[in-house]
C-alpha cells in the first residue's frame, strides 16, 4: 500500500458505499466480501478518491458499482490487464482487483499467471463459489471432479484449479483465504493483503444459496472429526513469512508448506494467511529505470513537452 | 526530369544484408542523395532468402521500382531461387536486372552463374575471400577468412560502391558509424575490408554500367527514416505515457524503438502476455490518466475486438491502436504486405462502435497522423486506429527532418472543479462528449462499465437512456467528422472543379508513395489522370469523395488486397460504384511501375477487375502456371544446397 496522508476525518466502511440499489440474490456470499474490502479500506483509512477498484464480469464483477470509489467494471476475466496499467499509471493509488472465479482462474487464467509473475502492489479479491453464478450455475474451474451442484446437468470429470497453488506457481509473493460469511475476519485478510507490497491474491471461499448447493453455509460451518471444517492459520502456529527474502532455501520451504496446506487431507480449508514474500515490486524496478517515476505517478508527470530533436538527429 | 538508379542486395537472412543496405543509404542520404529503400524478407531468422533494393535519385522518392540496375549477390538463391526447396518459392533475381545492368557475385557462386542464360547484363567476378583476407591479414589474423566470412556483406557494400563509382569516404564513415561508440578495430577491419572489394570493383568495372548513379543533388538536412521510427517519435512528441505490445511483425520494432526511450523520456512500455491484456490495459491506462496505445498487426488485432468495444462504450480517452497490416488470413504471410484489414479495423467488435479509423499514407503521414490520433482519442474519447502496414514499417526513406513547433496537444474536456460528489462521468451534453475526471482525484470519483450505463456509470437497461446513450456515443464520431480538417481526410492531385477527370486513380495507405511517383513521372500536370488518396476512413469523407468521383469519366481503384476492400468502402459510403478495381494480393506492395501498368491496362473495355503481381496484370491460373515452371526450373539447374549462415567467428569458444 502507499504512504497516504489520511483525511483529518475518520474514514468510516460506510464511506466505501455506493448510493445505488445492490441485485445480488438474498444471502449472497458477495455482500460479505463487499463489506470486508469497505471495512479493510476504512481501516487502513484510504480515502476512497485514492481508490480504484477493478472488477470483472459475473455477479462478483458487480463490486465495482457497489463500491465509493474510482470504479470499473471490467469485461470477463480481464481484470488484471485493466489492474495493471491502473497501478501503472498511478502508482500511488490503492487499486485492487474483483472478479469470481471463473473470471480469474477460467477466462481470465493467462492474465492471472502473468499477474503473479509482475509483483505490481496490487490487491485481487476472487470471490470463489465454484460456479458461473451470472450465467445460471454451469461449472466453473474450482470445481471438483465428481462434484455436481443443483444446477449443473452432470457430475464434472475435470480437475478443480488449486488456486492457493496456481497462485504460488504464478509468484504472487502474498497468498490468502477467507471465508465471506466470516466478514471480520475476511477484513482483516484484506486488510493485509493491501497493505503487502506486491501481488496479493485473496481466494474467498464464497457461498452461492442459488446455485451451488454443495458448499452451503451449512457445509462450511460443518465439523470434520469433531473439528470445524475451516480453521485459522493464525491460531494453528503456522507462519506464512518468509524471512530472509534472499534466502532461497526458505522461499522454497515456506511455499512448499504453502503448498502442504492447500492441499490439506480430511477436507478441513485453512482460513488466512498462506504465504507471504516481501521484495521489491514491479513499481520499484521501474523506478529505478525510469527515473521520472521516482517524483510522481505517469498520470502526474508533464509529458507533453517533449523534444524530438535528438531523435531526429540519430537519424541524420 | 528525375533519374534514378536501382540497387540491389539478395542474399539468406542473418547474413547482414540489411545492415549494408541501410548502411550504404545513410552514406548515399549524408551525400545529398534521395533515397527509398525497401526489404522482402521471410518470416524466419537464419538462412531464407532476403532481398533489399535501394531507390536512388537526384528528386524526392516514395516508392521502388521493379528493374534493378545493379544486383549484389551474396548466394546463388539470389541467382536461381531457392530449388533446394521441394516447392521453390522463387526464382531468384536475375530476370529483374535491367538490360545493360549488372551482377556482382562471389566466385564461390561461379557454378551457378554458369546456367544465366542473359547476354544482355554484365556478370562481375568479385573473389570476396581472398580480399578478405587481406583485410584479415592486416589485422594480425591471416588466413582466417572463412572464420570471418560473415564478413561478406561489408565487401558486397564495398564493391557495390566501388562499381558503381559512388566515393569511399561516405561509405566509411556510415560503416563505423554503425559500428556506434565501441568502433575500434573491428571497425576498422570491416572498413578495410570494404575498401579492399570496393577498389577491386572500381577499377575493374566502373563506368560500364549503361546506368549511372545520377550527379550527387546540393546536400540538405534530412533523416533516414522508416514507418515504425516515425510512428515511434510520433508517439514520444504526443506524450505517449503507456505503450503496451505483445511480439508480432511488423509491429515489434515500433514498441522497441520506444523501449529505447523509456528512462530518457518518462514513458513506460509494458510487453503483456496477450493482444487481449494489451488493449485492456491500454484502455485502462487512457481512464487512468495517461496517453496510451498498443500496436499489432493482424492475429493480434484478433485478439483486440473486445478491448475495442469496451474503450468505446466506456468513452475511455483511447487507446490509440497502431494496426500493422501483413499477408492474410490468420498467421498468413507475416513479414509480407497487404492491406487486408481494412474492412476489420471499420468493423471489429459487436454492436455499433464508435471509432475513428485513420490510413497514413506515406512516412510523414504516419508521423503526423499518430500525433492527431492521441488529440483525437483525447477529445472524442473513444479509441482510434491507424492503419498502416508492413510496407510502411518497414520501408526506409530520406525526408527533411519532421516540424513539430505547430504540433499542439488537446486533451480534451477534463473536469478538475470539485463536483461535491454530483459528478456525472457519463452526463449527457451538447456535443456528446462528457467532462472526464481521472482517478485519484477529489470530487472525481465515478464508475464505468462495459454494460450499458447511466450518466452516473452504472448499469441500466431503460430504454429511453439506451436510445439517448447510443445517440451520444454514435454522435461523437460525426462530431470528428464535422471538426477534422479536410486536408487531413484525404489528397487530391487533379484539377479544380468542376473540371472533368479523364482517368481517376483512387488508392489509400501505403500505396500513395507508388501512386504519387507514378503520375510525377508520367502525367505530373494530371491532364489525362488525376489521383485520390483516402486518409480518413471513419468517418469517411463520403460527401467529398462522391464529388470528386462524379467528375471522373474512368474510376480505378487501387487495393493491396484480393477483395477490393476500399472500393466497397466507397460503394457503401457514397452509392458510388467503381468502374476497374486493381488489386494485389501476392503479398508485395505496389511498385510505381506497377501503379503504370495497371493504369495503362485500365482501359475502357479492361475487365472490372485487374490483378497485379510482379510487374504486370496477371490473368486467372497466373500462379498455377507459374509455380509449375518453377519445378520445372528446379530440375534443370545444379544441385544447389539450402543457405547456412556462418556464425561469427568465435562464437563456440
Ligand atoms: C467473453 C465472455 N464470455 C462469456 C460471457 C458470459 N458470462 C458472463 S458472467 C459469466 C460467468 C461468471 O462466473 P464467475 O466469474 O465465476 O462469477 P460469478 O458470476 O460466479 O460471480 C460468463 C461466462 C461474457 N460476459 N464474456
Amino acid at each position: 500500500m502507499s504512504t497516504l496522508t489520511p483525511d483529518t476525518s475518520t474514514i468510516q466502511a460506510a464511506d466505501f458505499k455506493s448510493d445505488i440499489h445492490n441485485d445480488w440474490c438474498p444471502g449472497c456470499g458477495d455482500f460479505g466480501v463487499v463489506s470486508a474490502v469497505q471495512m479493510a479500506l476504512a481501516k487502513l483509512q484510504v480515502p476512497p478518491h485514492r481508490v480504484a477498484v477493478i472488477s470483472g464480469i459475473g455477479c462478483a464483477g458487480k463490486t465495482a458499482h457497489y463500491m465509493n470509489a474510482y470504479s470499473f467494471h471490467t469485461l470477463h476475466g480481464r481484470v488484471m490487464p485493466s489492474v495493471t496499467a491502473m497501478k501503472l499509471a498511478n502508482h500511488d493509488l490503492t487499486v485492487i482487483g474483483v472478479g469470481g472465479d471463473g473470471d480469474a482462474y477460467g477466462i481470465g487464467g493467462g492474465h492471472f499467471v502473468a499477474g503473479g509473475r509482475r509483483n505490481l502492489d496490487i490487491t485481487y479479491v476472487v470471490m470463489n463459489n465454484d460456479v458461473y453464478a451470472l450465467t445460471k450455475g454451469q461449472a466453473s474451474p474450482t470445481i471438483a471432479k465428481g462434484q455436481k451442484t443443483k444446477s449443473m446437468s452432470e457430475a464434472s470429470i475435470m480437475d478443480a484449479i488449486n488456486p492457493i497453488l496456481l497462485a504460488l506457481a504464478c509468484g504472487y509473493t502474498f497468498v490468502a483465504r477467507g471465508y465471506a460469511l466470516d466478514t471480520k475476519y475476511l477484513s482483516e485478510i484484506i486488510a493485509q493483503a493491501i497493505q503487502h507490497r506486491g501481488s496479493a491474491l485473496v481466494d474467498v471461499l464464497q457461498t452461492c444459496p442459488t446455485y451451488n448447493d454443495l458448499h452451503t453455509k451449512g457445509f462450511y460451518a460443518g465439523q470434520i472429526e469433531g473439528q470445524p471444517r475451516l480453521y485459522r492459520l493464525d491460531q494453528s502456529g503456522y507462519d506464512p513469512v518468509v524471512h530472509n527474502p534472499d534466502d532461497a532455501v526458505e522461499i522454497a520451504q515456506k511455499k512448499a508448506q504453502a503448498l502442504l496446506k492447500s492441499q490439506e487431507p480430511g477436507g478441513r480449508i485453512p482460513l488466512g494467511v498462506y504465504y507471504k514474500l516481501d521484495v521489491p515490486t514491479y513499481e520499484d524496478h521501474l523506478k529505478a529505470k525510469i527515473p521520472g517515476l521516482q517524483q510522481k505517478p505517469l498520470a502526474e508527470l508533464d509529458l507533453y513537452h517533449r523534444d524530438i530533436t535528438a531523435n531526429l538527429q540519430e537519424l541524420m | 526530369m528525375a533519374a534514378h538508379f536501382c540497387w540491389m542486395i539478395g542474399g539468406p537472412q542473418g547474413s547482414g544484408l540489411n545492415v549494408s543496405a541501410e548502411i550504404f543509404a545513410k552514406a548515399l542520404s549524408r551525400s545529398g542523395y534521395y533515397v527509398f529503400g525497401q526489404i522482402e524478407y521471410h518470416s524466419n531468422i537464419k538462412g531464407k532468402h532476403s532481398a533489399y533494393k535501394l531507390r536512388i535519385s537526384d528528386e524526392p522518392v516514395a516508392s521502388h521500382v521493379d528493374a534493378v540496375h545493379l544486383l549484389s549477390s551474396l548466394d546463388e538463391e539470389t541467382l536461381i531461387g531457392d530449388l533446394y526447396h521441394e516447392f521453390p518459392a522463387h526464382r531468384g533475381h536475375v530476370h529483374e536486372v535491367a538490360a545493360g545492368g549488372a551482377i556482382l557475385y562471389d566466385v564461390e557462386q561461379k557454378r551457378f552463374v554458369g546456367t544465366i542464360q542473359r547476354k544482355d547484363i554484365f556478370l562481375w567476378e568479385m573473389p570476396y575471400a581472398e580480399l578478405l583476407d587481406r583485410a584479415l591479414t592486416e589485422a594480425g589474423k591471416p588466413g582466417q577468412a572463412r572464420a570471418y566470412r560473415i564478413m561478406t556483406n561489408t565487401l558486397a557494400l564495398g564493391a557495390s560502391a566501388g562499381a558503381v563509382g559512388f566515393d569511399f569516404e561516405p561509405v566509411a564513415t556510415a560503416i563505423r558509424d554503425s559500428f556506434g561508440a565501441k568502433a575500434g578495430k573491428v571497425a576498422d577491419l570491416n572498413v578495410n575490408a570494404a575498401r579492399y572489394a570496393y577498389e577491386y570493383a572500381k577499377e575493374r568495372f566502373a563506368g560500364q554500367l549503361r546506368f549511372s548513379l545520377p550527379a550527387a543533388p546540393a546536400k540538405r538536412e534530412q533523416i533516414m527514416v522508416k514507418g515504425t521510427q516515425a510512428v515511434g517519435m510520433a508517439k514520444i512528441k504526443a506524450g505517449v505515457g503507456l505503450q503496451t505490445y505483445y511480439p508480432i511483425s511488423p509491429a515489434t520494432d515500433e514498441s522497441v524503438y520506444l523501449e529505447g526511450y523509456q528512462s530518457e523520456q518518462n514513458l513506460l512500455v509494458l510487453q503483456t502476455e496477450d493482444e487481449v491484456s494489451a488493449i485492456d490495459a491500454a484502455v485502462m491506462g487512457a481512464h487512468g490518466g495517461v496517453r496510451a496505445s498498443t500496436s499489432t498487426s493482424g492475429p493480434g488485432f484478433s485478439l483486440m475486438p473486445e478491448g475495442l468495444g469496451f474503450a468505446a462504450i466506456t468513452e475511455a480517452p483511447g487507446p490509440v491502436v497502431m494496426l500493422y497490416q501483413r499477408g492474410g488470413p490468420s498467421t498468413g504471410l507475416p513479414t509480407r504486405q497487404e492491406q487486408g484489414d481494412l474492412l476489420f479495423a471499420l468493423h471489429a467488435g459487436q454492436g455499433d462502435i464508435p471509432r475513428i479509423v485513420m490510413a497514413p499514407g506515406d512516412i510523414e503521414e504516419c508521423f503526423y497522423d499518430t500525433f492527431d490520433a492521441f488529440n483525437y482519442a483525447d477529445r472524442y474519447q473513444l479509441p482510434v486506429i491507424v492503419l498502416v502496414d508492413k510496407h510502411l514499417a518497414s520501408c526506409y526513406q530520406t525526408l527533411p527532418p519532421f516540424k513539430t513547433s505547430h504540433l499542439k496537444i488537446d486533451r480534451g474536456v477534463t473536469k478538475l472543479a470539485n463536483t461535491n460528489g454530483d459528478y456525472q462521468r457519463y452526463a449527457f451534453t451538447e456535443d456528446g462528449v462528457s467532462p472526464r475526471s481521472v482517478p485519484g482525484q477529489a470530487g472525481g470519483i465515478f464508475w464505468s462499465t462495459s454494460d450499458e450505463h447511466d450518466p452516473r456509470g452504472h448499469i441500466t437497461e431503460g430504454i429511453g437512456n439506451r436510445l439517448a446513450m447510443m445517440e451520444k456515443r454514435m454522435g461523437k464520431v460525426g462530431l470528428a467528422a464535422r471538426e477534422i480538417p479536410e486536408g487531413k481526410k484525404y489528397r487530391f492531385f487533379g484539377p479544380a472543379a468542376p473540371q472533368r477527370i479523364p482517368v481517376l486513380a483512387v488508392c489509400w495507405g501505403s500505396t500513395k508513395g507508388a501512386m504519387h511517383d507514378a503520375l510525377h513521372r508520367a502525367d505530373p500536370h494530371h491532364t489525362r489522370c488525376a489521383a485520390l488518396h483516402i486518409r480518413l476512413m471513419n468517418p469517411f469523407p463520403a460527401e467529398a469523395v462522391k464529388n470528386i468521383l462524379a467528375r471522373a469519366e474512368r474510376v480505378v481503384c487501387f487495393d493491396g488486397n484480393y477483395s477490393g476492400q476500399l472500393a466497397q468502402v466507397i460503394r457503401a459510403d457514397t452509392g458510388v460504384s467503381i468502374h476497374h478495381c486493381v488489386v494485389k494480393y501476392d503479398g508485395r506492395p505496389f511498385s510505381e511501375d506497377e501503379i503504370m501498368v495497371a493504369l495503362e491496362a485500365a482501359k475502357a473495355d479492361a475487365p472490372e477487375r485487374l490483378v497485379i503481381s510482379q510487374g504486370r496484370v496477371v490473368e486467372e491460373g497466373h500462379g498455377n502456371r507459374e509455380f509449375e515452371e518453377m519445378l520445372v526450373l528446379r530440375g534443370s539447374n545444379p544441385k544447389m544446397l539450402a543457405p547456412m549462415v556462418p556464425l561469427p567467428p568465435g562464437y563456440n569458444k
